[in-house]
């Protein structure tokens, strides 16, 4: 399907979204859109914000202010659009094809289609043969990429992937974006954090780059790569960001909240 | 001492031939608690689960109010079902007083609070990991309980079985709504009170030595079901 075209909610349109826990505003002033077709990589260090980000935008959290708007015809069941996958997959202390099952069943997928979904989505993701054992006895490679299975099955329009390769090695991470791709051939928008530069430059269509919840760069893929427009975008990049300190834009009361954040 | 090794002799022989008398009591005690364990189970699993789960005005004090319960002395569990069935009382009509089904509400009241509360305890752990993934699934309240109760099952046999321990042992409600009447209301407990005040000390031991074992027994299932669950499902 054409889904640049042809759409259920997208676009997806932030506005000022400002998110903030204990008076620490973790998520500010961020405004964007996110179109259909490509594939969107939220890039940043811990505590940018990156996952706060996918939550919001999927509906788990509820920011302080602004607006997070679908602009697509299905706006107003929203929810049955989009899926998420997490950094530490949530496994369901059952088998493998039984966690496939709850997901179709929880969308109201009808029970006619949900055993050949099931089959198809095994099949894919290599999983046949785990078919019948207990999720939770999987190696997390596994476990990601049954999660992963579980939220394609669902035919999403949206699929938000926080970190889902943060704790694997590097066999499992390239079997899990070997199926990202797939999915995105198959005209799913893929929206997801990770703070891997490699995986990001594989994966990525357009870049958003977060720093200590702020929105620095919103770029095509290729541009952000090879000419960052924002300093510590530049910094990222070079991997010098961890101990890289704009001294002179800092006033000293950013300086006490980094600390706070430290502690 | 003399006394007392007759008197586990005469137990013994007791339970080895299973005498008519002793099978009636057991197998009410049996009844009253199992009756009582399904009902409360039924009632408490689900209010436990979504005790954890939802949030309401009010849920914190329910929760500080269900543990509190979990306490309750059975002899005022036994004192307000007596007031509530006596004649006088409320449900005095239904003439259910000094019957089995009393020993059951006595005894569902009980253990009750017991269910749900651990149940609560189990499943908000579990919540807290499955939060996320099942607003991103879209599950529903029905189905978000049932999910947690059925993933949270072999933690949940614990419950059960520990509500079981609560209502087998207990005497001071089945005492006051059944009234220890022979043949009728006489469980393994009320028995053992009687018999041990009236000197006969062989049945009171017999029985004695039932209950520990069926304690044993239930502990040991609990044991085992939650091995063979975590070599399973870690």
């Amino acid at each position: 399907m054409d889904k640049a075209n042809n759409t259920d909610i997208l676009p997806l349109e932030l506005k000022d979204v400002n998110f903030e826990v204990g008076g620490m505003r973790l998520i500010k002033d961020m405004t964007l859109t996110l179109n259909a077709g490509s594939s969107t990589i939220i890039l940043g260090p811990n505590g940018a914000g990156k996952s706060l980000l996918l939550r919001i935008c999927h509906g788990l959290i509820t920011p302080n202010s602004g607006s997070i708007l679908w602009r697509g015809p299905s706006r107003n069941e929203a929810g049955i659009y989009q899926a998420m996958v997490f950094q530490r997959p949530v496994m369901l202390r059952r088998s493998v094809a039984a966690n496939l099952h709850f997901g179709l069943k929880s969308r109201g997928t009808p029970k006619a289609e949900r055993d050949r979904i099931i089959d198809d989505m095994l099949q894919i993701t290599g999983l046949t043969r785990l078919a019948r054992s207990p999720a939770r006895a999987l190696s997390t490679g596994e476990q990601q990429r049954l999660a992963i299975a579980r939220a394609w099955s669902l035919k999403p329009e949206v699929l938000f992937l926080d970190e889902p390769t943060a704790n694997l090695d590097p066999a499992a991470t390239h079997a899990i974006e070997e199926t990202i791709a797939s999915i995105k051939q198959s005209g799913t928008k893929i929206i997801m954090s990770t703070h891997d530069l490699g995986q990001a430059k594989r994966l990525a269509d357009n870049v958003l780059f977060l720093y200590r919840g702020r929105l620095l760069e919103n770029a095509v893929a290729a541009d952000f790569f090879n000419r960052p427009k924002n300093d510590l975008a530049q910094a990222f990049l070079k991997g010098e960001l961890l101990w890289w300190n704009r001294k002179e834009l800092k006033t000293p009361a950013e300086l006490k909240h980094r600390d706070v954040l430290k502690k | 001492m003399s006394d007392f090794s007759e008197a586990f002799a005469a137990a013994l022989a007791l339970i080895l031939n299973f005498e008519s008398s002793l099978a009636e009591i057991v197998g009410l005690s049996l009844q009253v608690s199992l009756v009582a364990v399904f009902i409360a189970s039924l009632i408490g699993l689900p209010l436990g689960a979504a005790l954890a789960v939802f949030r309401f005005p009010g849920r914190k004090t329910l929760v500080v109010i269900l543990n509190a319960l979990m306490g309750l002395p059975p002899v005022v569990v036994g004192l307000i079902v007596y007031l509530i069935l006596s004649r006088s009382g409320p449900l005095g009509t239904l003439g259910l007083l000094f019957t089995p089904t009393a020993m059951i509400i006595a005894q569902t009241l009980l253990i009750m609070p017991i269910i749900a509360a651990l149940t609560r305890q189990s499943t908000v752990q579990l919540w807290h990991e499955y939060e996320d993934q099942f607003k991103s699934l879209g599950a529903g309240p029905g189905e978000t309980v049932t999910a947690l109760l059925w993933d949270d099952r072999f933690n949940l046999v614990t419950t059960i079985l520990a509500g079981f321990g609560r209502a087998s042992a207990e005497v001071g409600a089945v005492m006051i709504v059944g009234g220890n009447i022979d043949h009728v209301t006489r469980v393994m407990t009320t028995t053992i009170a009687l018999e041990t005040s009236k000197g006969n000390l062989a049945l009171a031991l017999g029985l004695g030595v039932i209950l520990l074992c069926l304690a044993l027994g239930v502990n040991a299932a609990a044991y085992l079901i939650n091995e063979a669950a975590l070599k399973r499902h870690g």
